[in-house]
């Protein structure tokens, strides 16, 4: 074989975004028992838990109950989870020498991140969903509008994690990085009023709290059904904390894809 | 955005299929590749041979595009070589690590025809070449060594490249997976493809390569035809003390091919390396005998002692 036809070969669309490559990594994600449980189980445990007891179902919040702010609120926890893993996925691919491998392919870096970024979507999507249906049959009152615009808008807002994840997917290269973003998310959850209204924690922390990343994830998730609190502060922390975590991602990212 | 191979690389051109030009890649400091000139056509089986550290895996990394050269110029088929590994021109095996645990094996490769646009019949096709079909089902985290290799061997396949590199492909193998994958690598080969394989086994070399490319901190140190190492291979060498002993007396005992004194160490090279140490022992006061085959380092040694490139 001395002649090549070299003519014969052309590179993929959308620099290898494909629907394929998404379909074989969602069944790869729902594979990884950990994740599912992270994401789909634990946030609906936890509102069952805390969400339903005492006279919750009867007190009232806006146009539903408090169970419904609760679920609302875990609904938002559950897509933060998701949208962070999925993210982070990059991390154990990097750690397992995938990304190298990845290299020797067409797959542009940057339509990598955008299957990743659709997978954390997705999987936050399916978060959200698990979560309201559960929420529905255990008592939650909502509006219909706000079934759906907080729904809505706690996994649209989940973006801001979804790039947490993958900035912090490429900060630390490690197998277990949910591990140490899981209890990090807890944290930021307290520290954001999704687990505790803030107004029990005290005017010091209810300040505090405004300017951490959970905070107006929170806030515009539950706006639909309290029609409370300021939204444009609010939107104000979500878009800078996307910034944010964005800027960092693609920094580190840079400098993983840099050819050396 | 669909990108078509330019018209100056028409089929026929006698394209090289790998162009080394002066290639220089430092890492602060340290000189990985100190002026690596190649060229590589169409058809050639090549092995990269050298001991660990010679700067093997650095050059694969540049045939790939994963690394910039520091100086000089590297063309696979006339393109960057991060152009022709997007065209599926080249694609490699590589050492360790690149796959992930949690994919079986068939979905591996089906990723790998998803990014290059391949159709589940190439998936298939790789999987049997790659003697995988019986394990397709089984989670990639579950595959032996060998299997892992196998399966990185059937990703290479998928976008049926002119040029496969494999890097130290065997490393980590037992005998039966090493001998798998070369009688693989071999099938393969038959049909015409370029290979280039990196290793530090003499042996392999030697069974699969056509031509051999030399390779010591970071330079060519020679470049011929896996006939010559196995000239070089042959033969064996024979230790002794024997103070006061000339090169020139010792060069005239029968079946000395070549000799060297260091102080009262002598070393003597030949075929027949009994008769040399019969006549040691019998002939002279020589003590302390040892005799070895010639390894890989002493096969450098032999080859650049003539000339630079016997080639």
């Amino acid at each position: 074989m001395t002649t090549v036809d070299l003519q014969a070969r052309n590179l993929p669309k959308f620099g290898g975004f494909s629907p394929g490559m998404i379909r074989l990594e969602l069944r790869r994600m729902v594979r990884n028992k950990r994740t599912v449980i992270f994401t789909l189980v634990m946030p609906a445990v936890f509102f069952l838990l805390f969400g339903t007891g005492g006279d919750y179902k009867t007190e009232r919040v806006g146009g539903g109950n408090v169970t419904g702010y609760i679920l609302v609120s875990m609904a938002v926890y559950g897509a933060m989870l998701a949208t962070t893993s999925g993210g982070a996925m990059v991390s154990i691919e990097r750690a397992a020498g995938w990304s190298r491998q990845l290299r020797l392919t067409p797959l542009r870096p940057i339509a990598y991140i955008a299957v990743k970024l659709v997978l954390a979507m997705t999987i936050g999507a399916v978060s959200v969903a698990v979560a309201f249906g559960v929420g529905a049959l255990a008592g939650a009152q909502l509006p219909v509008s706000a079934w759906i615009l907080c729904g809505l808008l706690a996994w649209v807002c989940a973006l801001v994690f979804a790039a947490f994840g993958l900035f912090m997917g490429y900060l630390l290269p490690s197998e277990n990085v949910m591990q140490i973003l899981g209890p990090v998310l807890a944290v930021l959850s307290f520290a954001g009023g999704l687990f505790v209204p803030l107004d029990e924690l005290g005017p010091t922390f209810a300040t505090i709290a405004k300017f951490t990343p959970v905070y107006g994830v929170g806030e515009i998730a539950r706006y639909p059904l309290t029609h409370d609190g300021n939204l444009w502060l609010a939107v104000l922390n979500v878009l800078v904390w996307t910034t944010l975590f964005a800027a960092g991602a693609m920094w580190r990212f840079r400098r993983d894809t840099a050819r050396v | 955005m669909t990108l078509t191979t330019a018209p100056e690389a028409a089929p026929g051109t006698g394209t090289a299929a790998v162009d080394l030009d002066g290639v220089v890649k430092r890492f602060g400091a340290v000189t990985a590749v100190d002026g690596i000139s190649l060229t590589i056509r169409p058809g050639e089986v090549v092995a990269l041979l050298g001991p660990n550290g010679a700067g093997k895996t650095t050059t694969v990394d540049m045939l790939l595009g994963l690394s910039q050269p520091s100086q000089g110029r590297v063309a696979v088929y006339g393109k960057p070589p991060a152009d022709a590994v997007a065209l599926g021109l080249v694609s490699a095996v590589m050492q360790t690590g690149g796959l992930l645990k949690d994919y079986t094996v068939e979905e591996t490769v089906r990723l790998t025809a998803v990014l290059f646009g391949k159709p589940r019949t190439a998936v298939t096709e790789a999987l049997r070449r790659a003697g995988l079909t019986d394990i397709g089902k089984r989670l990639v985290g579950k595959c032996s060594g060998g299997q892992q290799q196998r399966l990185r061997f059937a990703m290479a396949l998928l976008p049926d490249p002119e040029l496969l590199i494999l890097d130290e492909p065997t490393t980590g193998m037992d005998v039966a997976g090493r001998h798998e994958f070369w009688s693989a690598i071999r099938d393969d080969a038959a049909r015409g493809r370029t290979v280039i394989f990196a290793t530090h086994y003499l042996e392999e070399a030697d069974a699969y390569a056509d031509r051999v490319v030399f390779v010591r901190r970071g330079r060519i140190v020679a470049d011929g035809t896996a006939a010559e190492v196995k000239a070089l291979a042959a033969g064996r060498t024979v230790r002794a003390t024997l103070p006061g002993a000339t090169e020139a007396a010792l060069a005239a005992i029968g079946g000395v091919d070549r000799a060297e004194v260091r102080g009262d160490t002598v070393y003597l090279h030949g075929n027949d390396t009994d008769e040399i140490a019969r006549h040691l022992l019998t002939r002279t006061p020589a003590k302390d005998l040892e005799i070895t085959s010639r390894n890989l380092e002493d096969a450098f040694l032999a080859l650049t002692a003539d000339e630079e490139t016997p080639r």
